[in-house]
C-alpha cells in the first residue's frame, strides 16, 4: 500500500508534459504561414506605402512642402475637409436614427429597410455619382427647377456632398445595428418606467451603450469621405481650385506628369489614413478591454 | 395604490394574447399572475405598467383612469426577469437613477439621493457593493439592485416580471421569502408574474390563473389549490391523475370501479385526484379500490412517488406517499395493490369525445 503511495506522489512530482495541443501546428507550418502573411504585406502595403514617401520627397523636401502648399493642393484639402464636416455628423445623426428605428421598433418591411441601407456597398460609385448627375445635372429631371432657382448642384460642392453622403451612409448604421441588436432594448424600457423621458433615456442609456461602435463607425465614415474617387469624380466636373477633392487633385497632378507633386499630396492622405488607423486600434482595444470587463 | 383592469384585450397581429380581462386588485395586496408561457400574463403586467398598450379596456390607479399614461409618468416599479440593469453605471448610480433624472423642480438634492441609496444598498444588503458595475455581481445580487432600483422612485406600484426565473433553485427561495417580507414592510401594491406555482403560492395574498389570454380563477393560494373552479386550473397546480368515465346517479364510473362523485351531473366526466389523496392498501376496501401493479418507486426527500399501472385500463396514476406511509406499507415493484381516492373532483366533459 505505501509502495504504491509512494509511486503515485512520484508520478505527481514529475509529470509527463504533453505540449502538442490538438489545435496548434507543428512549429514548421507555423512559421511558413507566417512568412507567407508578412511577405504579401510587404509586397503589397508596405512597399507602396514606403514608395509614395520616396516618390514624394524624390525632389527634396523643399518640392515637398511647394507641392502640399500650392493653392489648389491646399483648396483640395480645404474642399475635402469642408465635405468631412459636412458628410460627417450627418451620417454619423441618420445612422444612430437609422439603427434606433431598426433595432427598437417593430414594423412591416424592416428587413427591406436594412437592405436599403446597404444598397451604397452594392451600387458601383460611379454609378451612384452619374444617378446625381442623372437627377441634378443641367439635362436631368430636376436640373431645370435647379436652374429656375439658380441652385448648382452638380460640379459644384453640394453635389460633392450628396455623393459622399450617398457613398457613406451604410458605414454607421451598419455599425450599430447589430451592437443595438444584441443589447435589446430592456434598460431603455427600465429607463422609462423609473421616469426618464425619450431624451433622457437617449443620453443617459442607449448612447454610453454605443458609444465605442459609434466613434469606431466614425473613424470607418471619415476615412472613406476623405478616399471617395469614383463617385465624386462623376458629380465634381475637376474644377482646379473649385471642386477638387484631394483624390481628384492627385489624379490631375499625376496625368500632368507632375509625379513628386501628386505622390506628395498622396504621402498627406497616406497620414491621415495612418493616424485613422492608430484611432480605430485604440477603439478596437478600448472596446475589448471594456467586454472583457463585462464579462 | 389599488388598481382596476376592466376589459382589456390585446392583439399580437392577429394573435389574441390577452381577452376581456377583469381584475381589481386592492391596495397594499401582493398578487401573483400564474399561468403557463404563452397565457398573457406578462402582456398584462406590461399594459399595467404602461410599457405597452391595450387595444381595448381601460387600466385605473386608485380611480383614475391611466390607460393612456405614458410609462414615465406612471410612477410603477418595474422589475424585469433579466434585471436590466444599466450596464454603464455602477450599482450606485443604477439606484440613484430614477432620481436624479426628475426634472429639477422634483429633484432631490445631491444628498438627499445619496442618503436615500445607500438606505436601499442597506436594504438589499449589498453595501459593500455600491462602486461595482452590475457585470461584476451573481444574478441574485443584480437582481436585489433590479429591486432597490425599482424602490427608489417610491413607486405606486411595484411590478415584477419573472423576477426569480434566472436564478438557480435555493437563491430563488431565498429571495422570494425576501420579496414578501420586503412587501410587508413597504405595503406597497405589487404584482408579480410567474409560471412557477409553488413561488405563487409562496409568496402572494392571492393568486390570478391565467390561460390563453383569459383569468381562469382568482383566489387565495388556499382557494384555488382546494378549490379549483375547472380542469385546467386543477391541472396546472401540482400532479393531477385523471379517471375518464361517466357518472351516473352520483357516481363515477371509470374502467370497473364506482367512485362517489356525490353532486356531478349525470354524463360523461373526468375524475381529478391529487398525487397524494390516495390511500393504497393490499386488500380491497370498497367499490372504489383500485386493482394496480407497483411500476416505479422514486424517493425525493420527505415524499415517495409511486408509479402503479391499473390493471383494468393499463392506465398509469402517479400518488405521492409520505416517507412515512410508504415504509408502514412496505411495497416493492411488481406486486399487486389496491388504490383508493381520498378526494375526488369530477368535472363534466365540455370536449367529451376528444
Amino acid at each position: 500500500m505505501m509502495e504504491h503511495d509512494n509511486s503515485v506522489v512520484a508520478k505527481a512530482n514529475h509529470p509527463v508534459i504533453i505540449t502538442r495541443n490538438a489545435t496548434k501546428e507543428p512549429k514548421s507550418i507555423q512559421w511558413i504561414l507566417i512568412s507567407i502573411v508578412l511577405l504579401f504585406l510587404t509586397l503589397f502595403l508596405v512597399v507602396p506605402l514606403i514608395a509614395i514617401f520616396v516618390k514624394a520627397f524624390e525632389k527634396g523636401a523643399e518640392a515637398y512642402f511647394a507641392a502640399i502648399a500650392h493653392p489648389d493642393a491646399v483648396a483640395a484639402i480645404k474642399l475635402t475637409l469642408i465635405v468631412v464636416l459636412i458628410t460627417l455628423p450627418l451620417n454619423a445623426i441618420f445612422g444612430v436614427v437609422a439603427a434606433w428605428t431598426i433595432t427598437k421598433y417593430d414594423f412591416k418591411g424592416k428587413n427591406f429597410l436594412i437592405t436599403l441601407i446597404d444598397l451604397p456597398f452594392s451600387v458601383s460609385p460611379v454609378i451612384a455619382g452619374l444617378i446625381f448627375v442623372l437627377l441634378f445635372g443641367l439635362h436631368g429631371t430636376l436640373g431645370p427647377l435647379l436652374q429656375s432657382l439658380d441652385i448648382k448642384v452638380i460640379f459644384s460642392i453640394p453635389g460633392i456632398v450628396i455623393a459622399s453622403i450617398f457613398i457613406t451612409f451604410p458605414f454607421i448604421a451598419r455599425e450599430l445595428i447589430p451592437l443595438m441588436q444584441s443589447q435589446g432594448t430592456s434598460e431603455e424600457e427600465a429607463s422609462l418606467t423609473l421616469g426618464a423621458g425619450g431624451f433622457k433615456t437617449f443620453w443617459y442609456v442607449t448612447l454610453p451603450n454605443i458609444k465605442w461602435g459609434l466613434l469606431y463607425g466614425i473613424i470607418l465614415c471619415n476615412a472613406r469621405i476623405i478616399g471617395e474617387f469614383g463617385a465624386v469624380s462623376v458629380v465634381s466636373g475637376h474644377i482646379r481650385g473649385m471642386t477638387n477633392t484631394m483624390p481628384l487633385h492627385i489624379e490631375i497632378l499625376y496625368n500632368e506628369y507632375q509625379f513628386s507633386a501628386a505622390f506628395a499630396v498622396a504621402s498627406l492622405m497616406s497620414i491621415f489614413a495612418i493616424i485613422t488607423l492608430i484611432i480605430k486600434s485604440f477603439i478596437e482595444w478600448k472596446t475589448d478591454f471594456k467586454s472583457t470587463k463585462a464579462r | 395604490m389599488s388598481i382596476i383592469i376592466e376589459n382589456v384585450t390585446k392583439y399580437y397581429g392577429s394573435y389574441q394574447a390577452l381577452r376581456n380581462i377583469d381584475l381589481e386588485i386592492k391596495s397594499g395586496e401582493l398578487v401573483a399572475l400564474l399561468g403557463p408561457s404563452g397565457s398573457g400574463k406578462t402582456s398584462l403586467l406590461r399594459i399595467i405598467a404602461g410599457l405597452e398598450q391595450a387595444e381595448n379596456g381601460k387600466i385605473l390607479f386608485n380611480e383614475e383612469n391611466y390607460t393612456h399614461k405614458h410609462v414615465k409618468d406612471r410612477n410603477v416599479g418595474f422589475v424585469f426577469q433579466h434585471y436590466a440593469l444599466f450596464r454603464n453605471m455602477t450599482i450606485f448610480d443604477n439606484i440613484a437613477y430614477g432620481l436624479k433624472v426628475r426634472p429639477r423642480k422634483t429633484r432631490p438634492s445631491k444628498e438627499v439621493i445619496e442618503e436615500k441609496v445607500t438606505e436601499l444598498l442597506q436594504l438589499v444588503k449589498l453595501e459593500g457593493y455600491k462602486d461595482r458595475y452590475p457585470s461584476q455581481l451573481s444574478g441574485g445580487q443584480r437582481q436585489r439592485v433590479a429591486l432597490a432600483r425599482a424602490l427608489a422612485v417610491e413607486p405606486n406600484v411595484l411590478l415584477l416580471d419573472e423576477p426569480f426565473g434566472a436564478l438557480d433553485a435555493k437563491v430563488r427561495k431565498e429571495l422570494r421569502r425576501w420579496l414578501r417580507r420586503l412587501h410587508d414592510e413597504f405595503n406597497v401594491t405589487s404584482v408579480f408574474v410567474t409560471h412557477d406555482q409553488e413561488e405563487a403560492m409562496d409568496v402572494a395574498d392571492r393568486v390570478v390563473i391565467m390561460n390563453e389570454g383569459k383569468i381562469e380563477q382568482i383566489g387565495t393560494p388556499e382557494e384555488v389549490y382546494d378549490h379549483p373552479e375547472n380542469p385546467f386550473v386543477y391541472d396546472f397546480l401540482g400532479s393531477v391523475n385523471l379517471f375518464k368515465g361517466n357518472v351516473h346517479k352520483g357516481k363515477l364510473v371509470t374502467g370497473n370501479v364506482e367512485m362517489n362523485a356525490p353532486g356531478s351531473e349525470d354524463g360523461a366526466g373526468t375524475g381529478y385526484v391529487r398525487a397524494h389523496n390516495f390511500i393504497i392498501e393490499r386488500e380491497p376496501a370498497e367499490k372504489d379500490s383500485i386493482a394496480s401493479i407497483v411500476d416505479h418507486i422514486h424517493t425525493i426527500g420527505p415524499i415517495v412517488r409511486i408509479e402503479v399501472i391499473r390493471q383494468d385500463t393499463n392506465e398509469p396514476l402517479e400518488i405521492e406517499l409520505t416517507k412515512e406511509q410508504y415504509l408502514n406499507l412496505e411495497i416493492s415493484k411488481e406486486e399487486r395493490v389496491f388504490v383508493r381516492p381520498k378526494e375526488l373532483k369530477v368535472f363534466v366533459d365540455f370536449m367529451a369525445g376528444i
